[in-house]
């Protein structure tokens, strides 16, 4: 017996793995990428408990440095520079993408965009280190 | 223009924290969180510190340092929530923990940057 | 070199089959010959049943995409030595629901495309014994690498976002809006942002960058969404600052 044929036909529908992240490198890298916010929120917060420590008085800042000094600590921050790298060399090569800049009707080549990004950075961190190391 | 959402600010707060936290968060993490401690280089003491944090430049350098990269973080990381674990049906669960987080810490920059 | 390549091709009846698998067929492994020319070879000698979607051959109508071990490909330009020795998966575009064997139903890409408004809007039509519309080499310079989309929709096929959120206006779509806009003899895209601007249009975009990465024709949707997103939030600030201006 024939099947009769139905319209619209019954389409056959997937669903998106919840770990779709894990499929392909470029997936895992853009997630990868996308979690280093939280290594932002986290130096945002030390800098604030530091900044609270400073405000009662040189005993609790001790006591702060030494927490700092803890090999958990140490561990936490020698993650949350990777990721912070991650995000800035990420965020400073996607950024020509973002601003497309034209001079006189001609579109400027990325490195146009990037290398002064790069430049502002390396500036930024030498003025940081040069203000605090100075003493 | 109330139909138009207010996700072009959100997005400005992020784009602007995160050039702030890619210009400046590495080497804060660098100096203070590893070389500091573990005594690579030597950092400001106390006094030194105190003075530095109390300089009116630095209060605003803070201020902007503790706040805007904050919404950096709740907007990339809202959106990490909703495509990483597919829970945007709690969106509003979301977006309390990540703006609010966002909005508690900016009130602690204004006060320790104004009080100390 | 072989004289054979196995191709695993994914095929589903939708008046059989409850979900699709995958069949294995030994074709001919020759230098000149690409995805596409397998499929045909496949449908024209061994079995006739085998559906998918093709015309040019030539890498322009944009009808044969689909997902070449995993990956999304114009199959028209994919070539079989590439992946000898070993065998080459082929599967309908992700993110589509799938019709039969290869073909998929492209009607929400379709309906998302036409209100992106993809065409030249006047406020007010010149007269045709005016002329036409004059355009400059650094006008066209502005759009032409937008222009260039054939909605092949391999752009779609690797949005992670498009698959999550099927409301999504998706990469294709918003380049053509960008395209557009872009124009130097377009009027319309006061218009085209209130679609845009909305939450389902480019503010769902997390910047994969996939899109651009297996763009056919170097189109960028991945960049012309960021753009547009500078685009918009400049017009939220002037909108919230100067509210009498209206539109």
């Amino acid at each position: 017996m024939a099947i009769p044929t139905y319209y619209p036909p019954r389409a056959y529908r997937t669903r998106v793995s919840t770990y779709w992240w894990l499929r392909s490198w470029p997936y895992l890298r853009f997630i990868l990428r996308e979690l280093s916010s939280i290594s932002v929120a986290w130096f945002v917060l030390v800098t604030l408990l530091q900044l609270g420590a400073l405000h009662r008085g040189p005993a609790e800042y001790a006591r702060f440095g030494e927490w700092l000094r803890s090999p958990l600590m140490i561990a936490g921050n020698a993650v949350a520079l990777f990721f912070l790298l991650f995000h800035a060399i990420t965020w400073f090569n996607l950024a020509p993408k973002a601003m497309a800049v034209r001079i006189r009707g001609k579109r400027v080549p990325p490195l146009f965009i990037t290398v002064p990004n790069y430049i502002a950075w390396l500036a930024a961190s030498l003025f940081v280190a040069f203000v605090l190391l100075r003493g | 223009m109330g139909k138009r959402s207010n996700e072009p600010f959100l997005w400005m707060l992020f784009s602007v924290g995160g050039t702030i936290a890619a210009l400046l968060l590495p080497v804060h993490v660098f100096l203070f969180g590893l070389a500091f401690p573990l005594g690579w280089l030597d950092g400001p003491g106390y006094e030194a510190l105190l003075a530095l944090a109390r300089h009116p430049l630095t209060r605003v350098y803070l201020l902007v340092f503790c706040t805007l990269p904050l919404f950096h973080y709740a907007h990339r990381f809202r959106y990490t929530l909703y495509d990483g674990l597919q829970i945007k049906h709690l969106n509003e669960l979301i977006n309390t923990f990540c703006y609010g987080g966002a909005i508690v810490g900016t009130a602690f920059a204004v006060y320790l940057t104004w009080s100390i | 070199m072989a004289e054979t390549i196995t191709l695993e091709v994914q095929r589903y009846n939708p008046e059989k089959d409850t979900e699709p698998g995958l069949q294995t067929y030994e074709v001919p492994l020759k230098k000149e010959w690409v995805v596409l020319d397998a499929l045909n070879y496949v449908k024209d000698k061994v079995d006739g049943s085998l559906s998918f979607r093709w015309s040019c051959r030539m890498g322009i109508c944009g009808s044969c995409g689909m997902m070449v071990n995993g990956e999304p490909k114009l199959t028209c330009a994919t070539f079989l030595t590439d992946y000898a020795p070993g065998t080459v998966r082929v599967e309908p575009l992700k993110h589509f629901p799938v019709l039969r064997d290869l073909v998929v139903d492209i009607t929400d890409f379709l309906a998302k495309l036409s209100r992106a408004k993809p065409w030249l809007i006047r406020k007010q039509e010149k007269p045709l014994a005016e002329g036409e519309y004059l355009q400059t080499p650094e006008q066209l310079d502005a759009f032409k690498q937008f222009s260039m989309c054939i909605n092949c929709l391999l752009c779609y096929a690797a949005c992670p976002v498009y698959g999550l959120d099927p409301l999504f206006s998706g990469p294709a779509a918003i380049a053509l809006a960008q395209r557009y806009n872009m124009d130097s003899r377009d009027q319309g895209a006061a218009q085209r942002l209130d679609i845009l601007s909305h939450s389902d249009g480019i503010w769902g975009c997390t910047f994969v960058g996939e899109c651009t990465e297996v763009c056919p024709k170097h189109v960028d949707p991945a960049g012309a969404i960021q753009q547009y997103k500078l685009t918009a939030t400049t017009e939220w600030f002037k909108s919230m600052l100067m509210p009498w201006r209206g539109e």
